[in-house]
């Protein structure tokens, strides 16, 4: 793997649903000035943004690397949340654990673990019970 | 179909964007769900919601939306209408519920943007 070209660090504040979505927002900005296709930053765009709600709703927040390459875009999402006991079971569509106050704007119908898969060419979710995750997803440049 | 022609069939209250009502619609879709939004949207579609928070204006701005449609009367609050206008999406508001609304942009020929219609 080459050096990153650019290398972007986001703060994501876990208390505040209002600003989930800033960082994706910031980084598809970027990609677009950057000149990539509008396939590559819809990809990721969406998991990006998919990822930075669950690390707001479900985790309390943490940070996001993203590492621009000219043959891939890499998001490293950290969270020091409640870690996910069964991944497996958290990846199949449907599944939530969601609150009925996040149920109501719009978000827990248990599809972005999903999402993220389908719109990604890698990720890896490392996590573990009271520590946290780490969600690791690339989409590649073709 | 133009934004224009849009607001004209579903009597619907500019919120921001009056200016970009030229702006072409391919294709739109009625969801309350988010995940299922940026699942299933194809790009550049419409979104007809019965929601009113910010994400929903997140969620348009990932999805390329350019357009939303709060139906049955639901007022976003300041602070959401900023969030579009800062994002250069239109929003319009319609008393009309879900199932009215987009029965009546679906009959006047703006077909589904679901990725599996
Ligand atoms: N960062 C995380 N920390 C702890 N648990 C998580 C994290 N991300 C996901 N989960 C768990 O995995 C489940 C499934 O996540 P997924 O994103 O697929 O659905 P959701 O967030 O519940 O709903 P949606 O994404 O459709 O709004 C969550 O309900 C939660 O239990
Ligand atoms: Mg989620």
């Amino acid at each position: 793997m080459s050096e990153p070209l650019m290398v972007l660090h986001y703060d994501v504040d876990g208390t505040d649903f209002t600003v989930a979505g800033e960082a994706s927002g910031a980084v598809k900005k970027v990609l677009k000035q950057l000149g990539v296709s509008a396939e590559v930053i819809r990809k990721v765009a969406i998991a990006m943004y998919e990822c930075e709600i669950n690390m707001v709703i479900h985790a309390h927040g943490g940070f996001i690397d993203v590492e621009i390459r000219p043959e891939s875009i890499r998001m490293i999402h950290k969270d020091v949340g409640p870690g996910i006991p069964d991944v497996e079971k958290a990846m199949q569509a449907g599944f939530s654990t969601a609150s009925q106050q996040v149920r109501e704007l719009g978000f827990g119908a248990g599809m972005g673990l999903p999402n993220m898969k389908k719109y990604t060419d890698e990720m890896k979710i490392t996590t573990e019970v009271g520590k946290g995750t780490i969600v690791d997803m690339t989409v590649y440049i073709k | 179909m133009t934004l224009r022609e849009i607001k004209e069939i579903l009597d619907a209250t500019v919120l921001t964007g009056e200016e970009e009502l030229d702006r072409e619609v391919k294709a739109a879709c009625g969801s309350d769900l988010m995940s299922d939004v940026l699942a299933f949207v194809k790009d550049q579609a419409m979104l007809l919601t019965g929601l009113v928070n910010g994400q929903v204006i997140r969620t348009a701005e990932m999805m390329d939306i350019h357009a939303v449609i709060f139906i049955r009367g639901k007022k976003p609050s300041d602070e959401v209408v900023s969030l579009a206008e800062s994002r250069d999406i239109v929003i319009m508001e319609t008393e009309l519920p879900m199932y009215i609304a987009c029965g009546m942009l679906y009959s006047a020929g703006l077909t589904g943007g679901s990725s599996r219609a």
